[in-house]
């Protein structure tokens, strides 16, 4: 056995679980979560809206295949801290350029393995999402769990600013801040649409479906403003995936509603809750977040089941954002609210927003009826909680891609025709 | 959408008797389809001619056909019960085979039967390899480059473009029976022209070697609204070139990127569309190139499958259940998952444990066949094992096996061919897990390993450091470890038998002193969810970690120990006990604790006892399941000799074992202390003696006279068992003995030749007792009772003989103190009734007793177990009239043996059994000779050569032969006596006589059924020769007179149109004859 660094997994509630360091020396708090994924730390690890937290994977290996350059899903390793129960050091597959201890140490993430992580699931499960602190430097319990109560918990919090990029540039370009090449997919020889993209922790492989999808992709910070981006003459706007609590994040929401109606709109996760925040919803935070590659949403305008990846700990209200309308509902009554009664009846409601009119319920996640999609009817913009881009994931909601490059063709048709701008220097 | 209301009534076909390539998963995926279908509301008919399956119990379906399964009976089913529709999916490629043929003979569409679940184009497409290689090409995936081939020349053109080595897939044969791997141009003659020989359409399939590359495999379900999920992916240890029912298995895959997952995951929903599978289960394989990560299709089957039995033990979604509602009309989304409750069906399980299955092979019952692990299945069953990390599962997989391994190696039995080692771990075989762990002990390193056996470096590492920690732990003594170095031992799946054996000590110190310092283990749930919702249903299995998830019971609890892997000798029928049992005592108000390792069984369903234990069958982990449950009793009477074997040990732990005293079992089971019972009741038995050396073997015989049945004590299924007829074999057998089981004395009876065996089944409660069934068997004592055939009731015996042998039962059970169930083997000569053997606990033939006589024994013994008395059960009286004959005959495997005899002994060889029901006896036995090979001969010509003692009774089959139309012919010995009775005969040469002898005969297609009976322990001797040449040609082979003559009446019965059919739901009445036209 090599000698083998002890760490230590506190609880703001008291839980004290011990293990062994896995990666980056050091102490890190951040709010606990669980993801369910069997395949894919990499992506998870990557993705900017881990940031503020500490990921636990519920599959026992994690490791098993390394890390490499092309899978990154942004320029660095978000997450706050990562708990395995069995990590890989030393990887078997013909793409591992490194192993995920020494990626996990490079990035300076801490790690612990070799704790009992399912009962940290459940312990979530149970008691719902919370603060924990994983060390590798002070191995005293109380001394961290009192620093797990201390930490500031993920509500009100906007950590967006501190994942997205400072300066725009366009997808194909170096991306700022990425020390490697980055692997950006098929870009199109010619692009059919010019989309400003706000990056509020974007993954690459949202930008590399939007650019397979025949996009020019200009990747802007979340604090562009309007006028900004007009200035980029897009056929749409998309919005990303982001850490953190989507309230914060009022500047952009307020940007987004200037934006509604004048140019075609598509949200993921974060980008889901701005467009409902846009229009008038509340958001709340979910026990403990949906967080795995197997959630089952139901697309209420067709009647089929995706198996969806998801990472979103937060949580649009559909009923809030206005009352319902019945006529557009199919004659029925149901609660806004209850939307297990809409799946079982198989009917996608609409609910009157002030500012923007009639919003569609287009996805329900079926596992606790929560939603998982809205189209605005009266103005082009529609958003998905979950990651039609994968990453890691299952690819059924591919088909997201196209119903944006849809909005943006009907958007050309209905006004004068917008010529593809050429791509910026 | 809910479920279609425009059928009523649905036909489900079984899989027929367990084979090599299909065993008891389709009765668990069968049984599950049947009770769902009911559930709704529908009509279930089945046809299904195993008699030892849950399935075929009669409250499964609506009616139950025990029936062959071909086209020609499933059309007397049909007609007789007019059902809407056909679910051909859940019976394996013997129920997906029958339907097709039902399907193309226009049986179907005749009787306007709809085909559910598969479409016939779909079932062609993804069956037909040429079909599906073009559906690939469509959809842009790769498949391995192939030809089709229908004779060696066109073969070898395949092969001239790939190069060897190169892959031959025969069409349409049973797990891949017939196929293998060639790597020179004469191994590829003898393959193709086999493969040829056993297609049902002559026809090869050549295809380019993807040997060494990693082989995955995808559980995909699909729905009529297009929604699919991939249920469970499976990354096999063994990569590709070993059938993967012969590989070790590993769920989830554990080597494959997101990207890589999720290219096979789109692949494999993309073929589910392309081939057209509307609603169901499927399952794909794929190769992928560790090299540069190239993907291709392997294979898909469109039906419930083997691995799909795994994948729902492994994941907890039960792929049958929801693939029969599915077939129904049902969506995923409106399918509740019935583990979490909340939440539905649709949608993909997470798992946070690592599950690995193991084969368990049966060679040493095959000597002289290939044990090289080839594309074609040779496993009889197989062991699965949750752990939370793969050393966990592995080394419990290991343990599991039922070899007397306590875990990979390091337990005192490993033992090395020095001189062929690299070979042992280069070519695929049945030892290769301990020659790479003890090639790992030798420091050989992982990318060495990795060269010679293209196992993926990710295994060979986990491997690894189970060695490390084996090391770090020897050579020390037991005090010295702390509980950090248990803990770590245990984590990594190291058993205490190992512990022991590495700190020198023994397994009982080692669970002392483990549980002294607090290393004990903890239970957790197989949920679908990795924890994320709550579960419901308490499946568990045992890990080493914080935190324990077994739920408070509200009632007291009893354990039911498995019968683990499937063996020769120990198969599904053990099975079937203990669900019984398992059912009869959650009725009787307690919480039964389920324990197995079987993925394949009934018993293994979460849903069949309240408490579900998927762990290994030893002492140590059923102590620990005891700690944590505290049962009232263990039922350890019902799985065979694997819970068997811990009873003894079990008892002096403490644990209340329910029923029949261990005491008792080893008062029948010790000749000494046997003999004398026998003797004081008055019953006669075997001149007998026991010898722990040659000198008293000898002893022996010269006291009680040759022939001997020989044999060690304490085993079932006859191993090592053999008849001896001289000094110089009873030497050579001594010596081998004293090898396989050194710790216990070897038994020696006089052989009764030529007398007629019984087998008996009862039930006492230590008052009264309840002969479940008296069954004659068909082959004479001396052949293994599990390989004979047997009739229910006796066809030849007078009524005399039948009334003392149920007296002597009686007097038995109740002079051993049998609580439960009680089996005894008699033979009867010259009007004398011997017992052979007594048995109390459950045997190999309660399913078939049972579903003969309509009384469900195994419950019924375990209500008695329970403390009920059986005045109190109105039971039918046990000595009334059966107004049908039910016959139950073995299923050989030979045919996956080339090599090995196939001459009937006292060793079990068989793999299943099947039953045939009729009004008389030879249309019974015809059934069961129907069930097993689908057809015999009615004509032509019959080859006759039988041992001399068998010379003068032969002559009346012969005579019976030749007036049914056949032609005989003989060797010159044979010939002379049927030529001496008149009965014209061509005579032919023996193999060493010249050419054309019988052999040439025999592979022109000129004869149609073999009779020959050996002698003694001939072997490599003509008789295996011709014995060989029959079953590669697929032509009845009979090895016994008995049985021949059982044969001809067979074929008469078949030619004169007696063979109706009849439900067990009608079981009191009279067959429905006249269906036959």
């Amino acid at each position: 056995m090599t000698d083998r660094i002890p760490a230590i997994v506190a609880f703001e509630d008291g839980l004290v679980l011990s293990g062994w360091s896995c990666g980056a020396h050091g102490e890190a708090v951040g709010e606990a979560c669980f993801n369910t994924s069997m395949a894919g730390y990499q992506e998870v690890f990557t993705d900017p809206s881990y940031a503020g937290q500490v990921i636990t994977m519920t599959s026992p290996h994690i490791g098993n295949y390394g890390v490499n350059g092309v899978d990154m899903e942004s320029r660095g390793c978000f997450a706050t801290g990562v708990i395995v129960r069995e990590m890989c050091h030393e990887p078997s597959n013909w793409r591992s350029e490194e192993s995920l201890p020494e990626f996990l140490a490079r990035n300076g993430v801490v790690a612990v393995e070799g704790v009992d992580t399912r009962r940290i699931v459940r312990h979530i499960r149970e008691k719902g999402a919370m603060n924990v602190v994983i060390s590798t430097v002070d191995l005293d319990g109380d001394s961290l769990v009192a620093k797990a109560k201390a930490s500031p918990g993920l509500v009100g919090r906007d950590l967006v600013s501190e994942v997205a990029v400072r300066e725009p540039y366009e997808w194909g370009d170096p991306v700022p801040g990425a020390g490697l090449p980055v692997d950006t997919g098929v870009l199109p020889a010619t692009p059919r649409y010019r989309v400003v993209a706000f990056d509020s922790g974007i993954k690459y492989n949202i930008l590399r479906n939007l650019a397979e999808a025949g996009c020019a992709v200009r990747v802007v910070p979340p604090t562009t403003t309007v006028d900004e981006v007009l200035a980029q003459e897009p056929d749409g706007v998309f919005l990303a995936n982001g850490p953190g609590d989507p309230a914060a994040v009022d500047y952009l929401y307020t940007t987004l509603r200037g934006l509604l109606g004048l140019r075609p709109v598509f949200g993921i996760c974060l980008g889901h809750q701005m467009l409902s925040l846009a229009a008038g919803a509340g958001t709340y935070k979910l026990k403990f977040g949906h967080r795995g590659g197997n959630q089952p949403v139901m697309n209420l305008r067709n009647g089929r089941v995706e198996i969806t990846s998801q990472n979103h700990g937060f949580c649009v209200d559909f009923s809030s954002i206005g009352p319902l309308d019945v006529a557009r509902s199919q004659g029925l009554e149901h609660d806004p609210g209850d939307l297990g009664a809409w799946v079982r009846s198989g009917v996608a409601p609409v609910v009157t927003s002030d500012a923007f009119g009639p919003v569609q319920l287009t996805h329900v996640n079926l596992n606790d009826m929560t939603v998982e999609g809205i189209r605005l009817l009266d103005v082009p913009a529609f958003s998905v909680q979950y990651h039609p881009e994968a990453a890691p994931g299952p690819h059924d909601a591919h088909y997201l891609f196209g119903e944006f490059t849809r909005l943006m063709d009907e958007a050309r048709a209905s006004s004068n025709p917008v010529n593809v701008p050429a791509k910026e220097g | 959408m809910p479920r279609r209301d425009d059928i009523k009534k649905i036909l489900v076909i079984g899989s027929g008797p367990i084979v090599i390539g299909q065993a008891c998963e389709f009765d668990y995926s069968g049984a599950q389809a049947c009770k769902v279908l009911m559930n709704d509301g529908y009509e279930v008919v089945l046809v299904n001619s195993n008699p030892a399956t849950i399935m075929t119990d009669p409250e499964l379906a609506t009616r139950t056909y025990v029936e062959p399964i071909t086209p020609q009976f499933v059309e007397k089913v049909i007609a007789a019960e007019r059902p809407d529709a056909l679910l051909p999916t859940l019976g394996g490629q013997t129920g997906l085979n029958c339907a097709v043929a039902c399907a193309e003979a226009g049986i179907l569409d005749a009787y306007g039967v709809e085909l559910i679940g598969a479409r016939l184009d779909v079932i062609k497409k993804g069956e037909d390899r040429q079909l599906f290689a073009e559906a690939m090409r469509r959809i842009g995936l790769e498949v391995p480059r192939s030809g089709y081939a229908h004779s060696l020349e066109e073969a070898t053109a395949v092969a001239d473009g790939l190069g060897f080595p190169v892959v031959i897939r025969p069409s349409f044969t049973l797990g891949g029976a017939g196929g293998g791997i060639a790597y020179n141009a004469e191994e590829f003659r003898d393959i193709v022209m086999h493969g040829l020989a056993l297609s049902p359409v002559t026809e090869v399939l050549v295809e380019e070697s993807v040997i060494g590359w990693k082989e995955f495999e995808m559980e995909v379900m699909r729905d009529r609204n297009d929604n699919a999920v991939i249920v469970c992916s499976i990354e096999n240890f063994d990569p590709m070139g070993v059938h993967t029912g012969d590989s070790i298995t590993v769920a989830p895959a554990q080597t494959l990127t997101d990207r890589e997952y999720q290219m096979m995951r789109d692949a494999s929903i993309a073929i589910m569309r392309e081939i057209g599978v509307e609603t169901g289960g499927s399952n794909v394989q794929f190769a992928i190139n560790p090299d540069d990560g190239r993907m291709v299709v392997i294979e898909m089957n469109p039906r419930v499958s083997r691995s799909s039995a795994l994948a729902s033990k492994a994941t907890g979604f039960p792929i049958a259940k929801i693939a029969a509602r599915l077939a129904v009309g049902y969506t995923l989304d409106e399918i509740d998952n019935d583990i979490t409750r909340e939440t539905p069906a649709c949608f993909e399980p997470s798992i946070d444990y690592t599950v690995v299955k193991v084969p368990r092979w049966a060679f040493e019952k095959f000597r002289g066949t290939d044990e090289t692990l080839t594309t074609r299945m040779k496993s009889v069953g197989e062991a699965m094992a949750i752990g939370r990390t793969f050393e966990e599962a592995f080394g419990k997989a290991m343990r599991s096996l039922e070899n007397g391994r306590g875990g990979l190696g390091a337990d005192g039995k490993d033992s090395f061919e020095e001189h062929k080692f690299d070979q042992f771990l280069a070519v695929p075989n049945e030892s290769r897990p301990f020659y790479l762990a003890e090639a790992l002990r030798r420091g050989r390193p992982i990318d060495e390993l990795n060269e010679i056996t293209r196992i993926d470096k990710w295994f060979l590492g986990r491997l690894a450091a189970t060695i490390e920690v084996e090391r770090s732990l020897e050579g020390r003594s037991l005090d010295s470890l702390t509980a950090e170095d248990l803990y770590r031992a245990k984590r990594h799946g190291l058993s205490d038998a190992q512990i022991a054996h590495l700190t020198v000590s023994t397994e009982a110190s080692v669970r002392a002193v483990r549980k002294a310092l607090g290393v004990r283990p903890t239970f957790k749930s197989v949920d679908t969810c990795a924890a994320e919702f709550a579960a419901y249903t308490p499946y568990y299995y045992k890990t080493y970690e914080d935190e324990d998830e077994v739920a408070v019971a509200e009632r007291p609890r009893v354990m039911i120990l498995g019968a683990g892997p499937n063996r020769i000798g120990q198969g599904i029928e053990f099975d079937y006990c203990c669900v019984h049992a398992s059912y009869a005592l959650h009725d009787a108000g307690f919480e039964t604790v389920m324990v197995n390792c079987n993925p394949e069984t009934v018993s293994t369903d979460y849903d069949t006892s309240d408490r579900l234990y998927f762990e290994p069958l030893t002492f140590e982990d059923v102590m620990d399941i005891v700690d944590a449950e505290k049962p009232v009793g263990v039922v350890v009477t019902f799985g065979g000799q694997t819970p068997l074997k811990l009873a003894r040990a079990l008892e002096a732990a403490g644990v209340p074992i329910m029923g029949t005293s261990p005491e008792a079992i080893d008062l029948a089971e010790d000749r000494s202390r046997f003999a004398p019972i026998l003797d004081e009741l008055g019953i006669e038995y075997p001149a007998a003696g026991t010898a722990s050396s040659l000198d008293e073997a000898l002893a022996v015989a010269r006291r009680i006279g040759f022939p001997l049945l020989v044999r060690p004590s304490y085993v079932l299924g006859g191993r090592g068992m053999v008849i001896a007829y001289d000094e110089q074999y009873l030497e050579k057998y001594m010596a081998e003995a004293t090898r396989i089981s050194p710790d216990h004395p070897v038994l020696l009876d006089r052989f009764l030749e030529g007398a007629v065996e019984v087998d008996v089944d009862a039930v006492c409660d230590g008052e009264s007792v309840y002969i479940g069934g008296v069954m004659e068997h068909i082959e004479e004592a001396g052949i293994h009772s599990g390989d004979s055939a047997c009739s229910i009731p006796p066809y030849s015996l007078g009524d005399d003989i039948v009334a003392r042998i149920r007296k002597h039962a009686v007097d038995l059970a109740l002079r051993l103190g049998v609580v439960g169930l009680m089996n005894v083997q008699f033979a009867v000569k010259d009007d004398q009734v011997y017992v052979l053997e007594v048995n109390p606990r459950a045997s190999r033939t309660v399913p078939f007793v049972s579903k003969a006589t309509g009384v469900p024994l195994a419950k019924v013994a375990a209500r008695v177990m329970a403390g009920e008395k059986l005045a109190e059960m109105s039971l039918p009286p046990d000595d009334r009239e059966l107004t049908r004959f039910c016959v139950k005959e073995a299923v050989m495997p030979f045919g996956r043996f080339p090599g090995a005899d196939s001459v009937l002994g006292p060793e079990m060889k068989s793999t299943g059994e099947v039953m045939g029901v009729a009004g008389d006896f030879p249309a019974a036995y015809a059934k069961s000779q129907l069930a097993i090979d689908y057809s015999l001969p009615t004509g032509g010509t019959a080859f006759v050569s039988v041992s001399d003692r068998d010379k003068r009774q032969i002559v009346g089959v012969a005579k019976h032969l030749q007036l049914l139309g056949f032609s005989i012919m003989s060797t010159k010995g044979t010939a002379r006596t049927l030529r001496a009775a008149g009965i014209p005969v061509t005579e032919v040469l023996k193999r060493h006589e010249g050419r054309p002898n019988i052999l040439d005969e025999i592979a022109n297609g000129n004869v149609q059924l073999v009779i020959n009976t050996p002698f003694g322990q001939e072997t490599r001797s003509d008789g295996f020769h011709i014995r060989s040449a029959a079953i590669h040609h697929g032509i009845p082979n009979i090895t016994t007179l008995p049985a021949a003559m059982a044969v001809v009446q067979a074929i008469e019965a078949v030619k004169e149109g007696r063979l109706g059919v009849c439900a067990l739901q009608d079981f009191e009445g009279v067959p429905t004859d006249g269906a036959d036209a």
